[in-house]
C-alpha cells in the first residue's frame, strides 16, 4: 500500500516483482513474497560512489527493465548521493556524506561504480580534494554492505588492465567490510543490479555468491552454456569469417574469438535494456568482461580460446562422455602446467610483483595456445584477485603484492571450477563443488 | 575578491571542480579542473590494433559508442579501408541514438536543476500546468489529471524531509525565475524523460548488443550480419533466434527499431524544444551571458553517401569569431595540445604543442598535497590537456555543429535555426549563450531523429536488393598490414568533436592519442595562458549568491563538460 501511495500502481508493480523473480531464478511463487517484502520495507537508503570509471554503469542503472528507474527511485530506493543525478553539487553534495551512520539509523547501502587508484597517495582521483579511495573505505565501512557495480570497481577493470599508470584496484582491495557483492560486467546489467537490491530487501542479505563475490543468481552459469546458439556449437557450426553465411545463419562465434565458453554471467538469458539484446545476438562475440583481469587474461577478442571439447560434428553420446573423458585429462595436464608456473612463481616471489612506480608496462602477449587457457592462471597479473578475501585484506598501503602461493590458491580452484564448467557440466551448481576435490588438483590426483 | 569553489560539479561524467573569482558579484575568471585520471592511451599500447575500438570506447560509458566509432576509423584510415554502405547505415544510426539521447537527458537529468526549483513545482496548480503544456505542444500527457499525478511523484522525492536526488537542493534560490506551472510542466518531462530513454537505447541495444558500450564494430565495418536471406524472407518464425530477442537486421528487429523510433521522435518533437524554449523565454538575459570565445569547430558526421571525401550531413569546419555565415574548412592537422597548465610533462620536446601523432601521456601531477581546500597558486591545475587547433581555443558541440552546417548551406539546420531564431528574443545572436548551446542540441535531436528514419528505410531497402554485406574484409587478417602504419578517425559526439590517432607497429598499436569534445571545452588554460571554452564562458557570471553558486552551474551544464570523456 505504501508502494500505491508513492504513485507506483499495483500492476506495475506486481510485474516487477515477478520480473525480479525470474531474475533471481526463484520460483514464481517467490514473488508474493517478493512484494510484501518490498512493499512494507522503509526505502534503503543509497550512496552511490565513483571511482575511475566512464559512467557507464550509471547508464546503466537507468535501464534496468522492470521496474523502470523513475518507479525504482521513488518505491525502493532512496537515492542519497548519486553525483551523475543529485541536485546538491559540491560541499552540499559532499555533506551528504557526513554522519551516515547517526542519520540513516536502520543502515544504508554504498554502491561503488569505477576502481580505486592507488598510486601516489591516489592524487588520481579526488573528490572535493580528498582522494576517492578515502571517501570509500568510509563509506563503505559504516555501511550495511557495499555493491562494487562493474568490472572497474570488481577488480580494477580497464583502468588497471597493463599499461595502466594509476594502480587502480577493485573495491574489495580498500575496504575491509565483508559485506561486499561484486557485480562485474563492462556495464554492469541494470537488471542485475537491480534484482541484488531486490534481494537484500527481501531477506536482508545479499544474494549467495561464488568465491570471487558474484552472486550465482547472475554469475553461476557459463554464457556458453546458456547461449542460444551453443546447439552450433555441439555441431560443429561455426562463423568462419565476418559476414559469411554461416554468420547470417547465427552460427557459433566461438572460432571468432569468443569467450563464451571462459566466461560467467547471465548475459545470453537475461540480455540487456528490457531483454532487447546481447552482444552474441549481435552478431559479436563475447569479450569476457564479467571474468577478472579480462582485458589481458583471455587474449585477443578475436583470437580463439583453445577448445573446450573437441569439436566433432554428428558426435554420439558415447562420443561425448569419450570426449569428456579426454577433456578431464586435457584439463589436468593444463592445471599441472599451471601447478608448475605457480611453483616458479613462488619460487621467484621475491621478485616484486607491480614495479613500483609509474613505468608504463607494455601489453603482455596473448596468451599462447600451448597453454591451453583453460587454466586461466598463468599471465593474469595478480591484480585480478579482488575480494576472494576482502576482509583479510589489508586496508593500508597499495598493493603489497600478496604472497603468490597463498593468494593465487583460491583462484585455482575457481578455474578449476569454471574450467569444469566449460566441460558441460551445467546440471552441478558451483557450490556443489566447492571443498570436494576436483580432478586435477594435483598431477598425482590425475595421474 | 571572493573565491567561490565548487567540488565536486554534480551531474557531469566524472569527477569535476571548479574555482572562481568574483569581482563586483560576477565571474571575473574561473578554473576548471578534472580530478581524476585512467591513463586509457597508454593501456592502449601494445595491444593488437583490431581490438583496440573495445577498449578506446571505454573512454565514456554515457556517450556510448562515438569512442569505439573514432576509434575503428583511425584504424581504418590507417589502413586505407572502405565500410559497406549497410555499416555506413548501421554506424549512423547507433551515432545518432547516442546523440539524441544525451541532448534529452542531459536537458532533463542534468540542466534542469539549475533552472527550474523543484520546490516550486509542488505548489502548482496541474490545471493552469495542463493549460500551458497544451499551448506549447499536442503530447496527449498533459491533462490536469495527469500533472497532479505527477506532483505527486516529484513530492515523494522534494518534500522537506524525504530525500532522493533533490536532497539539499537549492531550492528558493533567487535566481530561480520560472514560476511555479512552467517548473511543474518541466519536472514531469523529466519523470517522463527518465522512461523515453529507456525506450530510445532500446534501438542502440538491438544494434549493438548491449546499451552502454555497444559491441558489434568491427574494423572494416560491422560484426552483425542480416539473417540468412535478408530482412525481406517471408517466415520469420523458422529461425530458432526468433524465438528469442529478434536479431538486429532480421525483419521483426528492424521493425522494432521503427517502432522504437517513432515514439522516440514524438517526445523530442514535441515536448523537448518546447521546454527548452520556456527556459529560454524565462530567462532573456542568459541568451547574452556565457557567450564564450566564439570560435567553433566541427568535425563533421553522419556520412551520407559511400563515396570519398564522404558527403557529411553535419559539415565539417570551424567559424571564427561567430562570423557563422562564412564557415572554413579545417584539417586534422592543425590540432595541437598544450599541457603547460595541465599535470602532464612532454619529455624531449621544445614545442608547447603537439600534434596527437606525435603526442605524449606523462602523467606529473604538480598540484597541492591532498587533501587540499584550493587549487590557486599552483600554475599546473588539471587532468585534461589543453587542445587548440591553429593556436586557437575552440568551442565543439552541438552549437559548433549547428552553427558550420548552417553556414554551409544544410536545409536542416537552416530551417531549424530559422525557427527557433523566430522565437529568441534575440534572435540568432541568441545563439551565441549558455541557452543558446542547450537551443542547439533541441534543434539538433529534431533534426537528426528525422534523418534516422530515412536511414533506417535505406537500410531496408538496401537489404532488401541483395546486398547484405556489412564488413569489409580486406585488411581483416594483420598478417596482410604494413608493417606500419598511422592513422587518424574524426567523429562527432553528443559533447563534440572527437579524434582518435594512431600509429600501428606489426599489427599493434604503438601510440594512442584522443582529443575527446570535453577535452576542447573543458580545456585548461594553454602555453599562451589562455583559457578553454567553458573557462571563457564562465567569465562575466553574475552570481546572485556566493554561497550557492547556481548560475555557475548552467553554463557547466550548458557544454555537458565530460571530464571522465576530456581526461580519458
Amino acid at each position: 500500500m505504501a508502494l500505491l501511495r508513492r504513485g507506483v500502481s499495483r500492476r506495475a508493480f506486481l510485474k516487477f516483482s515477478a520480473a525480479m523473480t525470474a531474475v533471481l531464478a526463484m520460483p514464481l511463487s517467490f514473488a508474493p513474497r517478493i512484494a510484501a517484502a518490498v512493499e512494507s520495507a522503509p526505502r534503503i537508503p543509497l550512496i552511490w560512489l565513483r571511482g575511475l570509471s566512464c559512467g557507464g554503469d550509471s547508464q546503466a542503472f537507468l535501464q534496468p527493465t522492470s521496474p523502470a528507474i523513475g518507479e525504482l527511485l521513488v518505491s525502493m530506493l532512496s537515492l542519497e548521493y548519486d553525483e551523475a543525478l543529485m541536485a546538491a553539487t559540491g560541499a552540499d553534495a559532499t555533506g551528504a556524506l557526513a554522519n551516515l551512520k547517526q542519520r540513516f539509523p536502520n543502515g544504508y547501502i554504498a554502491v561503488v561504480e569505477g576502481a580505486i587508484p592507488t598510486a601516489e597517495s591516489g592524487i588520481h582521483a579526488t573528490l572535493g580534494g580528498r582522494p576517492v579511495r578515502d571517501v570509500v573505505s568510509e563509506v563503505c565501512a559504516g555501511a550495511l554492505g557495499t555493491i562494487a557495480v562493474g568490472s572497474c570497481a570488481f577488480d580494477g577493470g580497464v583502468s588497471a588492465a597493463a599499461g595502466g599508470l594509476t594502480g587502480a584496484v577493485g573495491v574489495g582491495r580498500v575496504i575491509s567490510t565483508p559485506h561486499l557483492v561484486n557485480l562485474p560486467g563492462c556495464p554492469v546489467n541494470g537488471d542485475n543490479l537491480a534484482a541484488t537490491l531486490v534481494h537484500y530487501l527481501t531477506v536482508k542479505e545479499f544474494p549467495p555468491t561464488d568465491g570471487l563475490g558474484r552472486p550465482f543468481f547472475a554469475y553461476g552459469g557459463l554464457v556458453h552454456n546458456q547461449c542460444e546458439r551453443r546447439a552450433y556449437f555441439e555441431f560443429g557450426e561455426f562463423v568462419q569469417s565476418w559476414g559469411d553465411e554461416a554468420s547470417q545463419k547465427g552460427w557459433c562465434l566461438y572460432k571468432m574469438g569468443c569467450k563464451g565458453p571462459q566466461t560467467f554471467a547471465n548475459c545470453p538469458t537475461q540480455k540487456y535494456a528490457e531483454s532487447s539484446s546481447w552482444n552474441v545476438l549481435a552478431g559479436h562475440g563475447c569479450i569476457g568482461c564479467t571474468m577478472p583481469g579480462f582485458w589481458d587474461g583471455m587474449g585477443g577478442a578475436y583470437q580463439r580460446l583453445p577448445a573446450p571439447l573437441p569439436f566433432l560434428p554428428d558426435v554420439s553420446s558415447d562420443t561425448i562422455g569419450l570426449a569428456l573423458t579426454g577433456g578431464v585429462a586435457g584439463l589436468a595436464v593444463a592445471h599441472g602446467a599451471a601447478s608448475y608456473v605457480r611453483q616458479w612463481r613462488v619460487r621467484s616471489s621475491k621478485r616484486p610483483i607491480h614495479p613500483p612506480g609509474p613505468a608504463p608496462q607494455p601489453a603482455p602477449e596473448p596468451v599462447p595456445e600451448a597453454t591451453a587457457e583453460l587454466v586461466a592462471e598463468p599471465t593474469t597479473e595478480p591484480t585480478a584477485e579482488p575480494a576472494a578475501e576482502p576482509a583479510a585484506e589489508p586496508a593500508e598501503e597499495p598493493t603489497p603484492a600478496p604472497a603468490p602461493g597463498l593468494a593465487s590458491e583460491p583462484r585455482e580452484r575457481i578455474n578449476a571450477v569454471d574450467a569444469a564448467f566449460a566441460l558441460g557440466d551445467v546440471a552441478t551448481p558451483p557450490d556443489a563443488l566447492e571443498g570436494r576435490p576436483l580432478a586435477g588438483d594435483t598431477p598425482e590426483d590425475a595421474s | 575578491m571572493t573565491r567561490l569553489v565548487i567540488d565536486p560539479v554534480t551531474r557531469v561524467g566524472g569527477q569535476l571542480r571548479v574555482e572562481a573569482e568574483l569581482s563586483g558579484g560576477t565571474v571575473g575568471e574561473a578554473w576548471l579542473s578534472a580530478t581524476s585520471f585512467r591513463g586509457i592511451e597508454s593501456i592502449l599500447r601494445g595491444r593488437p590494433a583490431r581490438d583496440a575500438w573495445l577498449l578506446a570506447q571505454r573512454v565514456c560509458g554515457s556517450c556510448t559508442g562515438v569512442h569505439a566509432l573514432a576509434s575503428v576509423r583511425a584504424v581504418e584510415n590507417a589502413l586505407g579501408l572502405s565500410i559497406p554502405k549497410n555499416a555506413r547505415l548501421v554506424r549512423n544510426l547507433i551515432t545518432a541514438t547516442t546523440l539524441v539521447q544525451e541532448h534529452v537527458v542531459n536537458f532533463y537529468l542534468r540542466e534542469l536543476p539549475d533552472w527550474a526549483d523543484p520546490a516550486a513545482a509542488l505548489t502548482a496548480d496541474p490545471a493552469a500546468t495542463s493549460a500551458l503544456a497544451r499551448s506549447i505542444s499536442d503530447w496527449p500527457n498533459s491533462g490536469s489529471d495527469w500533472y497532479a499525478a505527477a506532483r505527486e511523484r516529484l513530492a515523494a522525492l522534494v518534500k522537506p524531509g524525504a530525500s532522493g536526488p533533490f536532497n539539499k537542493a537549492w531550492t528558493g534560490h533567487p535566481a530561480y525565475r520560472l514560476p511555479p506551472e512552467a517548473s511543474l510542466m518541466l519536472y514531469g518531462h523529466y519523470l517522463e524523460a527518465l522512461d523515453w530513454q529507456r525506450q530510445l537505447v532500446r534501438i542502440r541495444t538491438i544494434l549493438g548488443g548491449k546499451s552502454p558500450h555497444p559491441q558489434t564494430y568491427l574494423v572494416g565495418g560491422m560484426a552483425m550480419a542480416p539473417e540468412w536471406g535478408g530482412p525481406t524472407r517471408p517466415s520469420p518464425d523458422e529461425h530458432p533466434s526468433a524465438r528469442h530477442s529478434p536479431p538486429p537486421l532480421s525483419q521483426i528487429g528492424l521493425a522494432d527499431i521503427d517502432a522504437l523510433l517513432t515514439t522516440a521522435a514524438l517526445f523530442v518533437n514535441s515536448v523537448f524544444e518546447g521546454d527548452v524554449l520556456t527556459v529560454a523565454a524565462h530567462y532573456p538575459e542568459w541568451q547574452q551571458i556565457g557567450r564564450g570565445i566564439g570560435h567553433y569547430l566541427s568535425f563533421g558526421e553522419f556520412a551520407l553517401a559511400d563515396s570519398q571525401p564522404a558527403q557529411l550531413l553535419l559539415a565539417r569546419g570551424r567559424v571564427m569569431d561567430r562570423d557563422f555565415a562564412h564557415p572554413r574548412a579545417i584539417d586534422q592537422e592543425s590540432v595541437a595540445e598544450s599541457v603547460d597548465h595541465a599535470w602532464y610533462e612532454y619529455a624531449d620536446v621544445h614545442d608547447a604543442l603537439l600534434h596527437p601523432a606525435m603526442g605524449q601521456t606523462r602523467p606529473r601531477y604538480a598540484g597541492p598535497a591532498l587533501p587540499y581546500s584550493a587549487l590557486a597558486g599552483f600554475d599546473k591545475y588539471s587532468w585534461i590537456k589543453a587542445p587548440r587547433y591553429a593556436d586557437d581555443p575552440m568551442e565543439v558541440g552541438a552549437l559548433a555543429r549547428l552553427l558550420v552546417a548552417n553556414g554551409a548551406g544544410n536545409s536542416y539546420a537552416r530551417s531549424g535555426v530559422d525557427r527557433v531564431a523566430f522565437k529568441l528574443e534575440r534572435g540568432m545572436d541568441a545563439l551565441f549563450s549558455t541557452v543558446g548551446r542547450t537551443v542547439a542540441r533541441a534543434i539538433e535531436a529534431q533534426l537528426i531523429v528525422a534523418r534516422m528514419g530515412e536511414w533506417l528505410r535505406e537500410l531496408v531497402a538496401n537489404l532488401a536488393q541483395g546486398d547484405l554485406a556489412l564488413v569489409n574484409l580486406d585488411a581483416w587478417d594483420p598478417a596482410r598490414w604494413p608493417s606500419s602504419a598511422a592513422g587518424f578517425g574524426l567523429a562527432e559526439g553528443p559533447r563534440g568533436a572527437i579524434g582518435h590517432w594512431l600509429t600501428i607497429r606489426d599489427g599493434r598499436i604503438a601510440d594512442y592519442q584522443i582529443v575527446d569534445g570535453s577535452t576542447w571545452n573543458g580545456s585548461p588554460r594553454d602555453n599562451r595562458g589562455r583559457p578553454g571554452a567553458c573557462e571563457q564562458a564562465l567569465v562575466g557570471t553574475p552570481i546572485a549568491d556566493p554561497n550557492r553558486p547556481l548560475e555557475v552551474l548552467r553554463t557547466i551544464h550548458s557544454f555537458a563538460v565530460c571530464p571522465a570523456c576530456a581526461v580519458h
